[in-house]
């Protein structure tokens, strides 16, 4: 990336480190067998696999028995959500979650619902984005198999009371004597960030992936607790415990694994860097222009989240022009997403229509500087000023906080 | 389970390019001239006497709502001031800034000219614009037709309103 140019979306997607691209190209130029081949060159393969999975493991205080390797967050999510409901079906059709969870959980829930029987409670959240444990309590049924809260979101960093959840479920089920309901988190946006330990948190499933911590794209991984049965969504193969069959991605693989490590070596520096940054530029934003509104909370926020509303005005417009300017962020404008709908985490925050259009999302990462901070909140207030100018709507203040 | 999108927005059921995730960035150089330059917006305020039509279209909710200022010469009524403000994406800035153009040159167009002004004769003019952004963003057609209404009503033609409100 060219100096002029500053990256604010790692939300999206991380650059791959340096180190990893340079230990994946190592890989692949080693020729290797593949890793179901009984051969030495197919050992090697597999040893690579192993040891990554050990790595993956030990990131998260589980058992490397206890991770499977797959293509991205979105397939854990899928694996986890879809695996689980059709394992467990014959104790219970229920299934609770949340209005802000990813696609990836939301439309396989959807998928249950509408094609396979399955009765779905989406909790829904306070203003901040957050679902509250006597919520998650009240949801829960002789017939719910399985809970899926995300440890934190997406478009604006919320963090989940987790362990609370978690500690809640365990409750539940010594009071009712059952092994149900499972819980699974899909923590794709907290790895690197938030503590993984699995115990500490009560999950039974927990999803990862490898593109939002500077590794490559392609690698996922799913985390399913010793003694938790899942179905495959996936046939053809012994691999992965029969759970993902199909070659595995060995430099993927190694790649996601040496960037775990890395980020957990980064973990508590970036985590104190970053949430300063993020700080400071939400109390400048706040500071410099009229107006906004920071959805999401001011604490139990992901270190690298910002994500501000500017009323009367529509994100793809501030978007763009903040592009020409080489500033990439991202919006929960209608206008910015393929169905033309605004961010159904922003409208679940109980805000009009318009303060989920004029969203934009800043998601810092290891490149992110001050000084880039401070250029961005150079150009920001005259771009929000100008399309200001432009807009007839005038947004209730009551939004703003 | 109840439903997690948001509803359909109005006026772009059908109009989605399935699976098309390039979009949007490739306007034409047209549309970002006009996006980053806009002409004939209103800064400030109109005083009552500068203008004599008013226009209103869409709504926040949909992501896009357009107001224009028309001031239409009672002699030869031909517009010859049009300004405008807009909430909505670079498309609907693009294609609104455009339509005051194409509605105040060469003297202004008349007022059966400016009924009859089509979207497709503003999508033609800005070299095109992704198909999925057309139904929302171009607007301004139907904001002309709406400040003539108010024109006429403002002159007391009431017979040549065509909508009623």
């Amino acid at each position: 990336m060219k100096k002029s140019q500053i990256y604010l979306d790692h939300a999206a997607v991380t650059p791959t480190r340096k180190e990893v691209v340079d230990l994946m190209r190592k890989i692949e130029n080693l020729g290797l067998g593949n890793p179901s081949s009984m051969h030495m060159k197919g050992k090697e393969a597999r040893d690579l696999i192993e040891s990554a999975r050990k790595m993956v493991a030990d990131a998260m205080d589980a058992r490397a028995d206890e991770i499977i390797f797959t293509g991205s967050g979105t397939e854990s999510d899928n694996m986890a959500i879809l695996g689980a409901a059709r394992a467990h079906k014959d104790s219970g059709r229920h299934i609770v979650s949340c209005v802000t969870e990813h696609p990836a959980v939301l439309e396989a829930l959807r998928h249950l619902e509408e094609k396979e029987g399955f009765e779905v409670t989406l909790l829904n959240v306070d203003e901040y984005g957050r679902v509250s444990i006597s919520d998650v309590e009240k949801a829960l049924r002789d017939d719910t198999i399985l809970v899926s809260i995300m440890y934190a979101n997406n478009e604006i960093g919320t963090i989940h009371p987790l362990a609370d959840i978690g500690r809640a479920i365990n409750k539940y089920k010594k009071q009712n004597k059952t092994s149900y309901p499972l819980f699974h988190t899909d923590a794709c946006q907290a790895f690197g960030y938030l503590d993984m330990r699995v115990e500490a948190l009560h999950v039974d499933l927990m999803t990862v992936n490898s593109s939002k911590i500077y590794g490559p794209k392609g690698a996922g991984a799913l985390f399913i607790k010793r003694g938790v049965k899942i179905e495959p969504i996936m046939f053809g193969g012994s691999q992965e415990r029969r759970l993902r069959p199909g070659t595995e991605n060995v430099a993927g693989i190694v790649g996601f694994a040496k960037a775990v490590e890395l980020a957990r070596s980064d973990r508590e520096r970036e985590v104190k860097r970053l949430t300063k940054l993020r700080d400071y530029f939400i109390d400048e934003v706040k500071e410099r222009v009229p107006k906004v509104r920071l959805n999401g909370h001011a604490i139990d926020r992901l270190p690298n989240n910002i994500n501000i509303s500017f009323l009367d005005v529509e994100g793809e417009a501030l978007l763009l022009y903040l592009d020409a300017r080489g500033i990439y962020a991202s919006s929960g404008s209608a206008c910015t997403s393929e169905k033309l709908d605004p961010s159904h985490v922003i409208l679940a925050l109980g805000v009009p229509f318009a303060v989920a259009h004029g969203s934009l999302r800043f998601s810092l990462g290891r490149s992110t500087t001050k000084k880039d901070l401070k250029r961005v909140l150079e150009v920001l207030p005259e771009i929000v000023e100008r399309l200001r100018k432009m807009s007839p709507v005038k947004t209730s203040i009551e939004y703003t906080n | 389970m109840t439903d997690y999108k948001a509803k359909e927005v109005k006026g772009t059921k059908g109009d989605i390019v399935s699976a098309d995730k390039s979009h949007s960035w490739f306007y034409s150089d047209i549309v970002k001239e006009h996006f980053f330059k806009p002409q004939n917006f209103l800064e400030g305020e109109l005083k009552e006497s500068e203008y004599n039509a008013v226009g209103r279209v869409g709504s926040p909710a949909c992501g896009d709502e357009l107001k224009i200022w028309l001031w239409i010469d009672p002699k030869d009524e031909k517009i010859k001031r049009f300004w405008w403000k807009t909430f909505g994406c670079a498309s609907a800035i693009a294609a609104t800034s455009i339509t005051s153009v194409i509605a105040t040159e060469n003297n202004g167009l008349t007022i059966d000219e400016a009924r009859n002004l089509k979207p497709q004769d503003i999508v033609k003019r800005l070299g095109g614009l992704p198909p999925r952004k057309i139904h929302c963003s171009v607007l301004a057609d139907q904001a002309l037709r709406d400040a003539i209404d108010d024109y006429y009503r403002r002159t007391e033609q009431s017979d040549k309103i065509r909508s009623i409100k």
